[in-house]
């Protein structure tokens, strides 16, 4: 029951949503969820198709408004703040399909990430260096690259923002394998420069791969929270797939007293 | 010969037509708001010229100097509250705000300034001259100023757009004003600035037509919004050379109708902006076929 | 919890579809008791009175068709003017050869839907800002052609013959007669369309294009449709237009003023409703009336209420009305019954325009 591999300071989560419930129209798309994440974590969200993981990464990015709970960065509450204030503040996504700027080239894709940038050890030219190809091709428009460089190229367009936290939605989809492992290959480099990685993934495996600490969603609900060495595979499908869940909102972080489901480990989450 | 005289001429109305056309083209491009209040704007932009002129006998060109950022001014700030809260709710609801802003516009002037129309007295000699090329072809030197002017203000744009910072926010914004966000640009601000520079080469191409012809009232939506709507159709969407193509097209489809009967002079421009519209939609310049 | 679970737990109870939330005998028989006694309007009240009755029924069978095109069909159009002009240059046309105006308007309406199909073919690809602007263009162009013609007036106008005959009072009560019976005409035929399929397909467009089409609904031609009866309206307007002013002028008959009068009616009253152009309607013309002397200040006024209006009362004056009270005095969409609920709440109402943001 140790808090260990969660950052030094265990007191303050870099960010933190609090009992997040987020609607699309009548349909509740997350229902109280919580989570912390602290500094230097790799915090991956899985779950299948239509969990909730994206709305959750857009919400917490500050693109779709929640019906109740709270966002905060650093202990600052930002749910009322607007997305791109929030992406100054350090909170940057790489959304779901890449969202490039068609139109324009690498390098410029790379300068409006830069434009409204903090302070920070990211440049374009640091970029340059983190994807070997890209200094060449850079006069090319970005519609022009294949699938794998132009989540590269999304990825440097967050990462020369200087985020704190570095938001990753479903980073594999549409990529083959062999691309998808190099790209998660360079989280290693990414959080050495002191940045918190949330990321949500569909591949599972992947996910427990790269992440530090680990959270399942199903139908809006959390079904697990762990880190990936203290669970086995059939806990995450049974949490992935629902099998002997009770439906309902998750307890309160830090309030939970029983395991959810028989045999699983409990993750410790001393408050 | 004299039709080679109506093709310069024109050529050279072209670039009136293009000055006419940037704004709309650059608001429907970023924004994707037809600005129905467009022409309007640039006769409110000629009659404030006119004002300062009548009230300070200043020079022709020191008004434009106070009017265009005025009207960028009045861009920014119309763009930040009208149209972004028509924009919030829907494509009709801006259709319907602009129009009224166009009724009301006109309506106040025909109010206030009668249907009278004016003219921007240039006082300089030289201007309201032109120059000979051989016994048939008379070139106004002003058409050939406006011309330049346009070309000017198109590669001014081309410049900034391409390279400048505020450049690149506009076409990443165009792009997906959401990712725009994600890399902390207020895409409102953004949208103001777009609406400013359209707001100042309206306020450019109002000032132009005074000199040229007149305004009245009127003359925002009979000749300007739909001349600049034409010019930008026939030229196709997303390329500032386009829109000066398409003026000139325009322009030179005028004055060849004008030479088979004068009276066909405005009818010949819509009937190829017509043509245009069935065969080529998407416009002369266009790369791949519009949805 | 979700309506899904208090379906499959009380599946023997059966939810009830109708047409309308109350009795629809009472605002039919009040709509039919309306219509008989602005009938007998010339017996009762001045003539004075008419005339300007006959100003409400044009804009109001403008107002109506506008709001067919773009609140049902989603087609803004503000081009309208130039069906106005042509119904009321086919009337002309008709009554030089011989026949009564009277007689002529519904063969000139007819002929301005027969007009709308090539337009349409020149339209129908462009998007909304563009097909706006197209019909402007559009309309311009036709008035251009029509100044053309001497032998109908050129570009001065031409006096309506026909109407010699007839002492100036009857001759307005006919106006007042034909104007009205345009009216009922039109908003009957708008009310059974949308009663109908073609009403159904509308609002699965209007929700859903993409989905729509998939479950084999003929987006284009109800569009299509929708345009062509439009014209029809608006050019029997145009007829009535024609004959109350003596007279056929250009730029008097295709000038956007009448968009402008019957977008912003539409507007002001509640786009998307058959109720709204009414209402609009008589906005209208009491503001008209007010400021008739002020020339120029009934269209600022109309202008600026009416984007007031459309930020800020999205739905119109009806809608404000209809969302207290829900009443539907033209019921065109369905209602779902709970059977679990009270029964005085509808749970879901189709068939009007949702306040959507998507553009």
């Amino acid at each position: 029951m140790s808090e260990q591999g969660r950052g030094e300071d265990a007191a303050d989560p870099l960010l933190e949503v609090r009992e997040l419930t987020v609607h699309h129209g009548q349909l509740r798309a997350l229902d109280r969820i919580s989570l912390r994440v602290f500094p230097g974590e790799v915090y991956a969200i899985i779950g299948a198709n239509g969990a909730g993981k994206s709305t959750l990464l857009r919400t917490i990015a500050g693109l779709h408004h929640p019906t109740e709970g709270s966002i905060l960065l650093d202990g600052q509450d930002v749910t009322r703040v607007r997305p791109e204030r929030r992406a100054t503040r350090g909170i940057v996504l790489v959304p779901e399909g890449r969202r490039l700027f068609g139109s324009l080239s690498v390098e410029e894709n790379l300068q409006v990430g830069a434009t409204y940038a903090r302070k920070g050890p990211w440049t374009i030219e640091r970029v340059y260096e983190l994807f070997g190809w890209m200094r060449e091709r850079r006069a090319q428009r970005t519609a022009q690259l294949s699938g794998g460089e132009q989540q590269s190229v999304a990825i440097g367009r967050a990462l020369v923002a200087n985020p704190r936290v570095l938001l990753l939605d479903e980073l594999s989809l549409g990529l083959a394998p062999v691309v998808v492992q190099r790209i998660y290959g360079m989280l290693p480099q990414i959080l050495a420069t002191g940045l918190t990685v949330l990321l949500v993934e569909q591949d599972v495996s992947q996910a427990l791969r790269v992440a530090s600490h680990l959270q399942c969603l199903l139908e809006g609900h959390t079904t697990l929270e762990a880190r990936p060495a203290e669970v086995t595979a059939e806990q995450v499908e049974a949490a992935y797939f629902g099998l002997n869940v009770r439906p309902g909102p998750a307890p309160a972080v830090g309030e939970r007293s029983e395991p959810l489901w028989p045999g699983s480990t409990r993750s410790s989450r001393a408050s | 010969m004299a039709w080679v005289n109506a093709i310069i001429q024109g050529i050279l109305t072209g670039g009136l037509y293009a000055l006419f056309a940037c704004g709309l083209s650059l608001m429907f491009g970023v924004m994707k708001v037809v600005n129905l209040a467009h022409g309007d704007l640039a006769v409110i932009g000629g009659y404030v010229a006119i004002g300062i002129i009548t009230v300070t006998h200043l020079p022709v060109l020191w008004s434009i100097v106070v009017v265009v950022p005025l009207m960028a001014a009045l861009g920014y700030v119309l763009q930040r509250t009208l149209i972004q809260a028509s924009l919030d709710r829907s494509v009709l609801t801006t259709l319907i705000v602009t129009f009224g802003l166009s009724v009301v516009i006109e309506n106040g002037l025909l109010q206030f300034f009668t249907a009278n129309s004016r003219a921007i007295g240039t006082g300089n000699a030289i201007i309201t001259s032109s120059f000979s090329l051989g016994s048939q072809i008379q070139i106004a030197y002003l058409l050939v100023v406006i011309f330049a002017t346009a070309v000017i203000v198109l590669l001014g744009l081309q410049y900034f757009l391409s390279r400048s910072k505020y450049g690149r926010l506009i076409r990443a914004v165009a792009d997906d004003k959401e990712a725009a966000q994600m890399c902390g640009a207020d895409y409102r601000h953004v949208f103001g600035i777009a609406a400013a520079i359209a707001f100042g080469t309206v306020a450019l191409a109002g000032i132009a037509y005074g000199m040229y012809s007149q305004l009245a009232p009127t003359t925002g939506t009979d000749t300007i919004l739909l001349f600049a709507f034409a010019a930008v159709v026939i030229g196709g969407l997303g390329s500032l050379w386009g829109t000066l193509l398409g003026g000139v097209v325009l322009g030179v489809a005028q004055q060849i109708g004008a030479q088979i009967n004068i009276s066909y002079e405005v009818l010949a421009g819509y009937l190829v902006f017509l043509a245009v519209l069935v065969v080529r939609p998407e416009g002369l310049t266009a790369r791949r076929a519009r949805s | 919890m979700s309506v899904v679970t208090e379906t499959t737990a009380r599946s023997e109870e059966k939810f009830r579809v109708t047409r309308s939330r109350r009795n629809v005998a009472w605002t039919g028989g009040g709509a039919l008791i309306v219509v008989v006694v602005l009938a007998l309007f010339p017996y009762l009240v001045g003539a004075g009175v008419w005339t300007i009755m006959v100003q409400a029924f044009i804009v109001l069978t403008l107002a109506s068709m506008w709001n067919l095109l773009a609140g049902y069909a989603g087609l803004v159009s503000v081009g309208q003017q130039a069906f106005v002009g042509l119904g009321a240059y086919f009337v002309l046309i008709i009554a030089t050869d011989g026949l009564s105006p009277f007689a002529g308007l519904p063969l000139a309406a007819i002929g301005c839907g027969l007009a709308a199909v090539p337009l349409w073919w020149l339209l129908a690809r462009l998007r909304t800002g563009y097909f706006a602007i197209a019909t402007w263009v559009l309309a311009t162009a036709i008035l251009l052609i029509i100044e053309r013609f001497p032998s109908i007036g050129g570009g001065t106008g031409e006096p309506m013959p026909g109407l010699s005959g007839f002492t100036p009072t009857l001759l307005t009560a006919y106006t007042y007669w034909i104007g009205l019976a345009v009216t009922v005409v039109a908003l009957a035929a708008i009310y059974l369309l949308l009663r109908g399929r073609l009403g159904l397909v509308l609002t699965a467009i209007r929700d859903d294009e993409t989905a729509a089409r998939s479950s084999g609904a003929r987006v284009g031609l109800a569009r299509m449709l929708v345009f062509v009866v439009a014209a029809i309206g608006c050019g029997a307007a145009g007829g009535v237009l024609a004959i109350s002013e003596l007279q056929v002028q250009p730029t008097a008959v295709f000038t956007v003023q009448w968009t402008a009068e019957m977008a912003f009616a539409t507007i002001i009253g509640g786009l998307g409703t058959i109720e709204g152009p009414i209402l609009g309607t008589a906005v209208f013309i009491l503001l008209q009336q007010t400021l008739q002397s002020y020339n120029a200040w009934y269209l600022i006024s109309l202008g600026l209420v009416a984007i007031v209006v459309a930020l800020f009362a999205r739905r119109g004056l009806w809608g404000l009305i209809d969302e207290h009270l829900h009443v539907r005095l033209f019921p065109v969409g369905y209602w779902l019954w709970d059977p679990g609920s009270t029964g005085r709440r509808g749970v879901l109402g189709f068939g009007r325009r949702q306040g959507g943001q998507h553009s």
